[in-house]
């Protein structure tokens, strides 16, 4: 029998990391400023989630520029997408098997 | 396990929650409909004196069909005027609006200009950047009588679009606006109760729920 709890993702038990995973599956593109405003997390703390999502290989990281501004940008990858889907199933799946 | 449970439960909620925050624009403020809702009766007032004037110098007081066919029988330059008065009614009412939205986006910390005010604006234009084309060709050829209930339903299709990207409730303000456009096409004399009654008193309606739900 498989385990359920064996398809959660060790990445998503952050809130935060959750949370920018939550927002890049419906947005194709975040900007750094875009993603502090709906976690209202600091600075800080988003970039190194932003990093740890990024080894991961989940997030891609695009450095552009307006103006002489630069404009960082986020999305979801393919591999990311994926991983969501299944932590999201299993936790769905979690609560099907408590009833 | 039902502790579990629960906290399993308020992790999806919390996942369900960060989507519709991240592509919402949720900033929109109640007291922005009050306000364009006053707007438009205010117009509505000034365009109501404008046909009684009109009706006074080109009717005898007592012939009350003709003010009943207004929209048949006024004049170019009557209609004109008319649609000076929309046009100021439309930019007091979006600086007004734009102005409450704004207060609002600074309470709560969000950018006016971010990712999802654009993607509204942006989806709330096509209807009306269309619709106003169209409404200016019936204004030039004199198809009057069906601009009130063109202005309703453009709009209304504007924020059934726009719903998707700001707080659902739009949305049921747009289905007001659209089933006042849809009555008003077959009694095209009442158009500018159905207009006062659609941008006025339906946006007053709408912003104080809106205001009582998340401001209050």
């Amino acid at each position: 029998m498989a385990n359920p709890i064996g398809n959660l993702n060790k990445v998503f038990e952050s809130r935060i990391r959750l949370g920018i995973m939550s927002s890049l599956m419906v947005n194709a593109e975040l900007s750094f400023n875009d993603l502090k405003q709906t976690l209202e997390v600091s600075d800080g703390n988003l970039a190194t989630h932003l990093v740890n999502l990024e080894e991961n290989g989940y997030i891609k990281v695009h450095k552009g520029f307006i103006g002489r501004k630069t404009n960082t940008t986020y999305s979801i990858t393919k591999a990311g997408e994926k991983a969501f889907k299944e932590h999201v199933e299993a936790l769905e799946n979690m609560i099907k098997g408590m009833k | 396990m039902n502790e579990q449970r629960q906290q399993i439960e308020s992790t999806l909620h919390d996942i369900k929650s960060m989507m519709e925050r991240s592509s919402r624009f949720i900033s929109l403020s109640g007291w922005s409909g009050v306000a364009a809702g006053v707007c438009a009766l205010v117009g509505a007032w000034f365009a109501n004196r404008e046909i009684q004037l009109f009706l006074h110098e080109n009717y005898p007081a007592n012939d009350l069909e003709r003010g009943k066919y207004i929209f048949r029988h006024g004049s170019a330059a009557l209609f004109n005027q008319l649609f000076l008065i929309a046009i100021i009614v439309l930019i007091a009412a979006l600086i007004s609006a734009f102005f409450f939205t704004f207060l609002r986006s600074k309470k709560t910390g969000t950018p006016l200009w971010g990712n999802t005010a654009k993607r509204l604006s942006i989806n709330m234009a096509i209807p009306l950047i269309v619709g106003g084309l169209f409404i200016m060709q019936m204004l030039k050829l004199e198809y009057y009588v069906l601009i009130p209930p063109a202005c309703l339903i453009f709009y209304g299709l504007a924020l059934v679009n726009a719903s998707k990207y700001t707080l659902g409730e739009v949305r049921y303000l747009g289905y007001g606006q659209l089933i006042l456009g849809v009555i008003n096409i077959w009694l095209p004399e009442y158009g500018l109760y159905f207009w006062a009654a659609g941008f006025g008193v339906l946006h007053i309606v709408y912003g104080l729920v809106m205001w009582y739900r998340y401001e209050k």
